[in-house]
């Protein structure tokens, strides 16, 4: 008999753990939930039109939100164009290249960058960035290569599509170094060997290595990019927020993310507080399909170390 | 495989003793940009402690912890009511996310062998990919809408939504640095799993739990967009958790956007506040952690 109680206190307690395991789907479950009843009177209305309009006129209770993805692409796209190089080469200098006490010395700085809160890049982003842009770069952009392409035409305002583009790419760094160089500390030692042994240069020993872990290097992009895509107050300080589709790169614009913590406390009216829950609801959407394929190419090319999950 | 055996044909036919100079050169620009693009990368760090140090430093005084905000015009005066809100609404967060994501944590560890531990895997990695923003959206409809008001406990559930997925991961990953050798002692002497896990696992991996778990929180602390419709902000001292309370974090975006110099420098200020408050606990909680792994 104290055989069976201890056993049947045993399955209580694991059904218990499960039970907070189980928890997670609850979470998951209740945020489409709530965001797909909070977007329905929207949807209702605007059916897939909603992502197709321009329309942002809450008197008369028309919504589109296609300024907003697109600010979201093109201030995401900015980002990773300016922090894929620089942070998969820094990575490489990371595994293959540094020093121990160097190696470690820059991923502190790393993790210590992927904690300061994204209000202070906002802030720093508003008050530091902006007038750097404002009277050197941009003037500087708008005069050379204005007259050849539209990115960069118009008034320097400092704040707009580039400066949440940079902000961002400084956001992402972080992330695309230390998935990378997880993924290339997994790669068999054999490949660099092998390459040096055949009279590779430590460039080319160093090119078959990132070969062999473009999977989890992708992998860390497209994650960084999730990142960038959901990110809201660094970009709602930098970028302006104004809901014009425009070419220049130097204009104010708005994100999905910005328009939501922009407009959310002052949307009067239940149609207006719908479009911005549907906004959410697509954010979510995308957020999630770019995470899923991430995390699957990040463990596919690490074969499942947790190390490497757990820096993502 | 097929680049290593390509770059072996490729060597081979060069038939030649001595690297080309191309190659070197090759070589030579591949790795200086490589050390180029890591100084690069550190520069942001330190563009952005100069400025809150130059801009925040002179408004850091003993005041701005000890007295609520003046009046537009007024000068002088802190963020009391604010720093207190974060305190209050992070402590609540942690609260309901902690024991929760604890205990997920030992369930993925020590009987996550099948196939829904691998889906909550997944799972949790979702959600800790969902942007925060979404979060607060989903706790304004959770908790503000159903209580009628903005609130404190709003807040809270949305940081604590967010605290979950780093707690349950770390807290896995800590007990699985405990020896399987111990599980196996306990259970030959004819202990119980519970009495394993409660009395041999966790006892083990409870420093390394409690540093991970307060890591995750101080991440959190420093989040604004969950708590722009949930606990809202409020400009006068309150506690109560039923009502909207101050935060720093949408304290200093408010701030910052405002028209009037002082307030922006209050903004800079708080700034720094913030970044002390978070980056010198997960500092001296990583290296305690790394220090952890090591022994």
């Amino acid at each position: 008999m104290l055989r069976g109680k201890h056993f049947t206190f045993d399955d209580a307690y694991r059904g218990l753990l499960m039970a907070a395991a189980a928890f997670v789907f609850l979470i998951v479950a209740l945020i489409v939930y709530e965001t797909a009843v909070g977007a329905g009177p929207s949807m209702r209305a605007f059916g897939w039109r909603f992502l197709t309009s321009t329309d942002w006129d809450p008197v008369n209770e028309h919504f589109g939100a296609l300024p907003y993805i697109y600010g979201t692409l093109v201030t995401s796209a900015i980002a990773l164009i300016l922090a894929v190089p620089i942070g998969i080469s820094a990575a490489v200098y990371l595994s293959e290249l540094a020093r121990r006490g160097v190696g470690s010395g820059v991923s502190f700085v790393m993790e210590l960058l992927a904690a300061i809160p994204s209000i202070v890049y906002g802030v720093w982003g508003f008050f530091v960035l902006a007038p750097w842009l404002r009277n050197g770069i941009e003037p500087w952009l708008v005069n050379n290569l204005g007259a050849w392409t539209p990115l960069f035409s118009g008034t320097p305002f400092g704040i707009g599509i580039l400066n949440a583009g940079i902000i961002l790419s400084i956001m992402i760094v972080p992330t695309i170094i230390s998935i990378s160089r997880e993924v290339l500390l997994a790669t068999p030692r054999s490949f660099r060997e092998a390459s040096l042994a055949l009279g590779a240069t430590r460039a080319e020993a160093i090119g078959v290595v990132v070969d062999a872990a473009r999977p989890g290097i992708l992998g860390s992009v497209i994650l960084a990019l999730g990142r960038a895509l959901g990110e809201t107050m660094a970009v709602t300080m930098v970028i302006g927020n104004t809901n014009r589709i425009t070419f220049s790169l130097i204009d104010p614009g708005a994100s999905m993310a910005s328009v939501i913590a922009n407009e959310f406390t002052e949307a009067t009216g239940k149609l207006y507080l719908s479009a911005l829950i549907e906004i959410a609801l697509v954010l979510f959407a995308v957020t999630i399909v770019v995470n899923a394929l991430a995390r699957l190419l990040v463990h596919w090319a690490t074969g499942g170390r947790r190390e490497a999950a757990a820096a993502a | 495989m097929s680049a290593v055996h390509s770059q072996a044909v490729a060597v081979g036919r060069a038939e030649r003793p001595r690297t080309s100079f191309v190659r070197v050169l090759w070589d030579r620009v591949f790795t200086g940009t490589c050390y180029l693009a890591a100084a690069i990368v550190v520069l942001p760090l330190g563009l952005i402690v100069w400025h809150l140090l130059a801009l925040g430093l002179s408004g850091l005084r003993w005041e701005f912890f000890t007295h609520m905000p003046t009046p537009v015009g007024e000068a002088g005066g802190g963020m009391a009511n604010a720093i207190v809100g974060t305190l209050i609404i992070v402590g609540m967060g942690a609260i309901l996310a902690v024991p929760l994501g604890i205990a997920a944590g030992i369930y993925l560890a020590e009987y996550g062998g099948g196939r829904f531990p691998a889906i909550v895997r997944y799972t949790t990695d979702l959600l800790a990919g969902i942007p925060s923003i979404v979060v607060g959206v989903a706790a304004y409809g959770l908790v503000v809408v159903r209580m009628g008001r903005f609130s404190a406990i709003a807040g809270a559930v949305a940081l604590a939504i967010l605290m979950l997925p780093t707690i349950i991961r770390s807290s896995e990953e800590m007990i699985r640095l405990v020896p399987s050798s111990y599980r196996h002692a306990a259970l030959a002497l004819g202990a119980p799993r519970w009495k394993v896990i409660q009395q041999v696992v966790l006892p083990a991996a409870r420093a390394g739990i409690v540093t991970a778990s307060m890591l995750a929180v101080a991440r959190v602390a420093g989040e604004t967009a969950p708590l722009l419709f949930t606990a809202l902000g409020n400009r006068f001292w309150s506690t109560r958790l039923d009502q909207p309370m101050a935060t720093l974090p949408v304290f200093i975006y408010d701030y910052a956007r405002a028209p009037y110099l002082e307030w922006n420098r209050q903004a800079w200020t708080g700034a720094l506040v913030l970044v002390l408050l978070v980056t010198l606990i997960s500092a001296a909680l990583r290296l305690t952690i790394r220090r952890a792994r090591t022994h």
